[in-house]
């Protein structure tokens, strides 16, 4: 049974076509990432995962069962950390927890055992202006994870960062997933970080969005520090070349 | 403790320029009092007006009540009605087009005029001093919250309706502590307002207060007596914007974390 599944979603918005049929799954555990080039619509369709928008047709199951308003599948990882500047770092995390109506002591409680494998120790009480970016991004990463719903959705939630940090976070996040095995959606429109992190990866056209492509990467983690096999690395230029010629510009 | 003491220091120095001026611009008038030998009916001495102060300090402090009274009572009453339409406002936005004219012309309304009219319709009274303390001070702040929830990120609040977060949770988690830093400024303008408006109401009709020593002491030519009044309610505001800066310093302690990098 697939974690999450798509079938011939179509999406208008102000009578454009947004998405045109688009189906995907994600399995139990698995690494998915959604590749696409700038306003293809990836955006929109996270904002019909969240519960924001709801598709003209098509068919969202989580789990098995049908999305509806209730069913709440999704942790959702913003493009920029969308942290809170008033928020100590712990009440940051825990803001989820608290938003299904967990008191606050008790979900502190619960989020502070999980700040070491972060990197975050001793940062609970810190506010975000107090932290680099890399730190917010973890910061706002383990703010999904709490919530411990059963679907990871991430906005390209490393593009706000400069490149040196980029680097070190996708390493970190890859450790993490090889240990966790969270069930995990990644939209983004990095080719490499893309390859490096998923287990499979479809490829969206521009506007109105379809599946031209869909891809497993077969390579054993970690695979970010290593030399990439050259199956990779022929993955990354068919990858690169789908999206440039196909898409058009 | 070395941290404590060096603090205090870098406080009264960067005070000092602010301590100097005012001494300067006051040794001036000492000065040119001495020197010119202007009556003090026309223009007293800053020395007699401290003098005056500590003459009638019975009568001022007797008269300093009333005002504060009404100021800080009209204030609270200006400050709960900003902050209930600022919540209305948020969630009923047809409401802003549908008010918004009116605050704006009333803050058109020319007080010399308009503070006859409340004390003639309502007495000599508490209510005509709130009234016109809520009516100079009411809209600095409705802008400040309005503009303020305004201002919240939207990616926070995509956020929070991802997690199952209703319309009030929104609102309570994000819009209301986005608009602090707005409310704040806001605030500040409002209350150096509040004291200069309730003396004014005063001074067009009251038992009591600050204007009326203000009115007593211009009808007997006592432009000491008057500038010690006037001491008095700088004096008041002074407190008065202290207290708001301190309760901003406690409310947005975050921001201080943050310019500490």
């Amino acid at each position: 049974m697939s974690a999450l599944e798509l079938s011939k979603i179509c999406l208008s918005l102000g009578g454009i076509p947004v998405l045109d049929s688009v189906s995907m799954h994600v399995a139990q555990g698995e690494f998915v990432s959604i590749l696409g080039p700038s306003g293809c619509g990836k955006s929109s369709l996270l904002r019909l995962l969240t519960g924001a928008l709801t598709p003209d047709r098509g068919e969202i199951r989580v789990g098995g069962a049908p999305l509806d308003e209730r069913s709440r599948a999704f942790a959702f990882m913003p493009q920029r950390d969308a942290l809170m500047p008033w928020r100590r770092i712990i009440d940051n995390v825990i803001l989820g927890l608290e938003v299904q109506g967990l008191g606050r002591m008790e979900a502190r409680a619960k989020v502070r055992p999980l700040f070491a494998a972060f990197g975050l120790e001793g940062f609970e009480q810190h506010y975000p202006a107090q932290l680099s970016g890399g730190m917010r991004q973890r910061a706002a990463l383990m703010r999904t994870i709490v919530q411990d719903r059963p679907v990871q959705l991430l906005d390209e939630p490393f593009g706000a960062l400069d490149a040196l940090t980029r680097a070190g976070m996708q390493r970190w996040l890859e450790s993490r997933f090889k240990d966790a095995h969270w069930t995990t959606v990644l939209v983004t429109h990095d080719v490499r970080e893309a390859v490096a992190l998923s287990d499979r990866i479809y490829v969206l056209s521009p506007r109105p969005a379809r599946i031209i492509a869909e891809f497993e990467v077969p390579d054993r983690r970690p695979r970010l520090g290593a030399t990439l096999s050259p199956r990779a690395i022929r993955l990354e230029a068919e990858l690169l070349d789908t999206l440039l010629t196909e898409t058009g510009d | 403790m070395p941290s404590l003491l060096l603090k205090t220091s870098t406080r009264i120095r960067q005070g000092l320029p602010a301590i100097l001026s005012v001494a300067a611009a006051l040794a001036a008038w000492e000065i040119y009092v001495l020197v010119s030998g202007v009556s003090a009916l026309v223009l007293p001495a800053p020395s007699r007006v401290i003098g005056q102060i500590a003459a009638n300090r019975e009568l001022l402090w007797a008269n300093t009540l009333p005002t504060l009274q009404a100021t800080l009572t009209g204030f609270a009453f200006s400050l709960t009605l900003a902050f209930t339409l600022s919540v209305l406002i948020d969630f009923v936005p047809r409401l802003r087009r549908a008010l918004f004219p009116v605050f704006v012309i009333s803050q058109t309304l020319p007080l010399v005029a308009i503070a006859p009219l409340v004390v003639l319709w309502f007495g000599f009274g508490l209510t005509p001093k709130i009234l016109l303390v809520a009516l100079v001070t009411f809209f600095p702040m409705l802008i400040a919250l309005v503009d303020g929830y305004e201002s919240t990120e939207p990616e926070i609040e995509a956020l929070l309706g991802s997690m199952g977060a209703s319309r009030v949770g929104i609102f309570r988690r994000a819009r209301f502590p986005s608009a602090m830093p707005y409310f704040f400024a806001g605030l500040r303008i409002s209350i150096t307002y509040a004291v200069v408006a309730a003396i004014f109401a005063e001074y067009v009709g009251a038992r009591a207060g600050l204007g009326i020593v203000i009115l007593n002491a211009k009808n007997s030519f006592r432009p000491d007596l008057m500038l010690a009044a006037v001491v008095i309610s700088s004096a008041l505001t002074l407190a008065l914007f202290g207290a708001t800066a301190l309760m901003q310093w406690i409310v947005l302690g975050w921001r201080q974390a943050g310019a500490g990098r």
